[in-house]
């Protein structure tokens, strides 16, 4: 009988060839189911803009005011870098701080989301207006909601943050949080250009 | 031909899972191994009533111009049967196995994610429950398991069904998507010490790719019916084409979800077909690495042949011969596996057990199943058949013939490992016959039916020479078909009360799961045997003649009877 290797009941080293841990990996698992769903709503926007002439279209949509909004959103992702950046080097004020600005920049986007909105139903313009309406408010609704969950994970971890986790200089934590909100930052990108500034430059 | 091995008497106290808490250490865990068995009893579950369901259809179709069910409640009933057969019965006994072997098989304490696993249990079963309510809400959804647009609008379907539908699966399908995940990471990240990725057992190998699947393929299914709630609740536009919508957009999503999803349902089936064939044959697996990369290429072709479901749209030539060449395509590679299979039988020192009998009758059974497929790939011969009773029983024979007798064989191979109990093997051998045979019985005749013109989802039928016969001799195979599944669950019940004590190898298996005590205590091993090839158990029996010994001589593996020393 040839040596037995003893289980690891408690732990277990990640193999040397996986760069990453398992919650890396889970939410990189995770956004890409999250690629795909957003992916479809997208694509159902796109297919109603090519096919369905009927308006109220995009044209209606403010574009300059949401451009701001939407770099406050972009720039939250720098800002959630930067509090990376403060947990690597054990600072956990300049963490905390860092944490604080991102939620206060999604905040003020979903604010922005929510004047589009109000706006847009004094119009008259809703999701059951017409195909723009129903592909725009469910592909940005349901953009708006991971904004919002996300802006409940970035609170729960600044909070833990103040209060002593996180002592450095890697938190898996933080960075799928991390992770999770570029991964809407980069959503918006694609619909930010798709609905809005393409049909803006005339181009769509 | 033998029988299965003598047990030694085993002197070690019995150890049953959950003995202590009771019903609360079952409802609050997050162990993997009873969150699987309970993804197989609330697959069971509603398996029984899938199968009421069917008795209830094969009752009312069993003579021509029968009275029995009404077509609003025969609408209801078989868009009912179809959901549950699909979405909380095939699914959970996958998923549910997945859960139970996986961590045992790569030799893992517990699944990445257990709290998340529990979480995806509960979400499953409740969607599943979510689905039910409908029945008391006002009536069923009737639109069939695909709940085409715009028959699924609200302004042709009034009732709460459809909502219920779409919001039980939706639930379900989140449920789904995170024991996808799980796999993906628990395969990836937890397999023991020198385990490699070319190494784990096949049946974990068809659970990773299936893994990617799931997170494929669920989320077309979700924002479909996600667009399709805002359609019915918010007065949205997506799926009506009288204003602007477009009804084929519908089919597109949900077909880029339900083709991928035939092969969720199928390939972790073809996992187990590899583990239990070897171990009765005594022979390692034929060509793993040609069923581990055809299963790869399903996977990829599995989302290139979707549309092979729209043919009777009218997509246009160029669409339906895209559609129509990959789909006679993916037919290599599942062919790939058949003769593999074949050839892990071939020449091996077959033991005649109820799992192996189950297995062998999948070769057979799929093979049928998977060249009625072939013919759906001829678009003029699938718009002759499409929506008949050729289809139904095409899909029966890849879902019951193939993925639920794979289960069945399963179900007798690892649940001594489960339970520490051993199915009775003469009753098996009654039950498989019984099942066999019912099944044979009910759908082989509905090929017949089907190229005789008798459409699907049709109430009644005039009374048109043999099909009353046919129909007849279809409702009589469906009710010994039910018997034989409660013949299995009676069996199931009184192995776990009286059932002979399996011992913890019962089978003389070749992988890790066989490796600890059955069933496995709460950690699940307390000394792992080196792993230095793909059957650790066997070289672990035999230090005399370890498959790593053979593999370094530079023989192929696959070609060789290990077991000839």
């Amino acid at each position: 009988m040839s040596v037995t290797a003893h289980a690891d009941t408690t732990v277990h080293p990640n193999e040397p060839g996986t760069p990453m841990g398992k919650p890396e990996l889970g939410i990189l698992a995770f956004l890409g189911t999250e690629a795909v769903f957003f992916g479809l709503l997208i694509l159902s926007y796109v297919y109603f803009r090519a096919t369905d002439n009927s308006t109220p279209n995009a044209h209606v949509l403010d574009v300059p005011r949401t451009f701001i909004f939407s770099l406050c959103l972009f720039a939250s992702s720098g800002t959630v870098v930067l509090a990376e950046r403060a947990l690597k080097r054990g600072n956990r004020r300049g963490l905390v701080l860092w944490l604080i600005i991102t939620v206060l920049l999604g905040l003020t986007f979903l604010a922005g989301q929510g004047w589009e909105y109000a706006e847009l139903f004094g119009e008259n313009i809703t999701p059951s207006r017409n195909t723009f309406g129903t592909s725009f408010f469910t592909m940005t609704g349901f953009h708006g909601l991971h904004v919002f969950g996300g802006l409940v994970m970035l609170s729960t971890l600044t909070g833990l943050a103040a209060a002593g986790d996180f002592k450095g200089p890697h938190s898996a934590a933080v960075t799928c949080v991390s992770w999770y909100w570029h991964f809407v930052d980069m959503v918006w990108v694609v619909i930010f250009t798709l609905v809005y500034a393409l049909p803006y430059l005339g181009i769509l | 031909m033998s029988d299965v091995p003598l047990v030694p008497e085993i002197k070690k106290p019995f150890y049953r899972l959950g003995e202590k808490e009771g019903l609360m250490s079952w409802v609050a865990t997050v162990d993997h191994k009873l969150l699987g068995l309970m993804y197989m009893a609330s697959a069971f579950l509603f398996f029984v009533v899938g199968g009421l369901e069917a008795l209830l259809m094969r009752i009312q179709l069993g003579t021509a111009r029968n009275t029995f069910l009404s077509p609003e409640i025969y609408n209801q009933i078989f868009t009912m049967h179809g959901t549950t057969m699909v979405f909380l019965v095939v699914i959970p006994l996958m998923l549910g196995s997945g859960i139970y072997l996986v961590p045992l098989m790569i030799g893992a304490r517990d699944m990445a994610f257990p709290r998340l696993n529990a979480l995806g249990f509960w979400l499953l079963f409740f969607g599943g429950l979510l689905l039910y309510y409908s029945f008391v809400a006002g009536g069923a959804p009737n639109g069939g398991w695909f709940s085409y647009a715009p028959y699924s609008e609200r302004a042709f379907n009034t009732t709460y069904g459809i909502d219920y539908w779409a919001l039980g699966l939706f639930v379900q399908g989140i449920g789904t998507t995170l024991a996808g995940i799980n796999f993906v990471v628990t395969i990836l990240a937890m397999r023991a010490p020198g385990m490699k990725l070319t190494q784990v057992p096949m049946f974990v190998w068809t659970t990773f790719i299936n893994g990617f699947l799931i997170i494929g393929a669920l989320p077309p299914l979700n924002a479909a019916l996600v667009m399709l709630l805002v359609d019915r609740r918010l007065n949205g536009h997506f799926f009506t084409p009288e204003s602007g919508g477009s009804s084929v957009l519908w089919q597109h999503y949900f077909w880029a979800f339900g083709h991928p999803e035939v092969y969720i349902m199928v390939l972790p089936a073809f996992g187990m077909i590899s583990e239990v064939l070897p171990v009765f044959s005594r022979k390692p697996l034929f060509g793993y690495n040609a069923v581990a990369i055809s299963t790869i290429a399903i996977a990829f072709l599995s989302y290139a042949v979707y549309a092979h479901h729209m043919f009777a749209v009218g997509l246009g030539p160029g669409f339906e011969a895209f559609f129509a060449a990959a789909t006679a395509l993916i037919a290599v590679p599942t062919g790939i596996k058949i003769f593999n299979w074949v050839f892990t039988v071939w020449g091996g020192k077959v033991r005649f057990t109820t799992a192996m009998l189950y297995c062998i009758s999948f070769l057979f059974l799929f093979t049928i199943g998977g060249i009625s497929g072939v013919t759906f790939a001829i678009v003029p011969t699938d718009w002759q058949s499409t929506d008949t009773y050729y289809l139904v029983a095409h899909m029966h024979y890849v879902l019951f013939g193939g993925t639920f007798f794979a289960v069945s064989g399963g179900i007798y191979y690892w649940f001594p490992k489960a339970t520490g109990r051993l199915l009775s093997e003469r009753h098996g051998k009654i039950q498989y016959i019984l099942t066999f045979v019912g099944f044979n019985m009910t759908f082989f005749i509905q090929h017949f039916l089907g190229l005789m013109g008798m459409p699907r989802r049709v109430y009644t039928y005039p009374d048109y020479p043999l099909w009353g016969l046919f129909n007849l001799i279809s409702t009589i195979g469906a009710f010994i078909l039910a018997f034989a599944i409660l013949y299995l669950l009676i069996m199931i019940w009184w192995a776990l009360r009286k059932g002979e004590r399996a011992g913890d190898d019962p089978w003389d298996a070749f992988t890790l799961e066989w490796a600890t005590s059955s069933p496995p205590p709460i950690q699940n091993f307390d000394i792992i045997p080196p792993i230095r090839s793909r059957r650790p158990l066997w070289d672990w029996k035999h230090p005399e003649d370890p498959d790593w010994k053979r593999d370094q001589s530079g023989k192929q593996m696959s070609m060789q009877r290990s077991d000839e020393v």
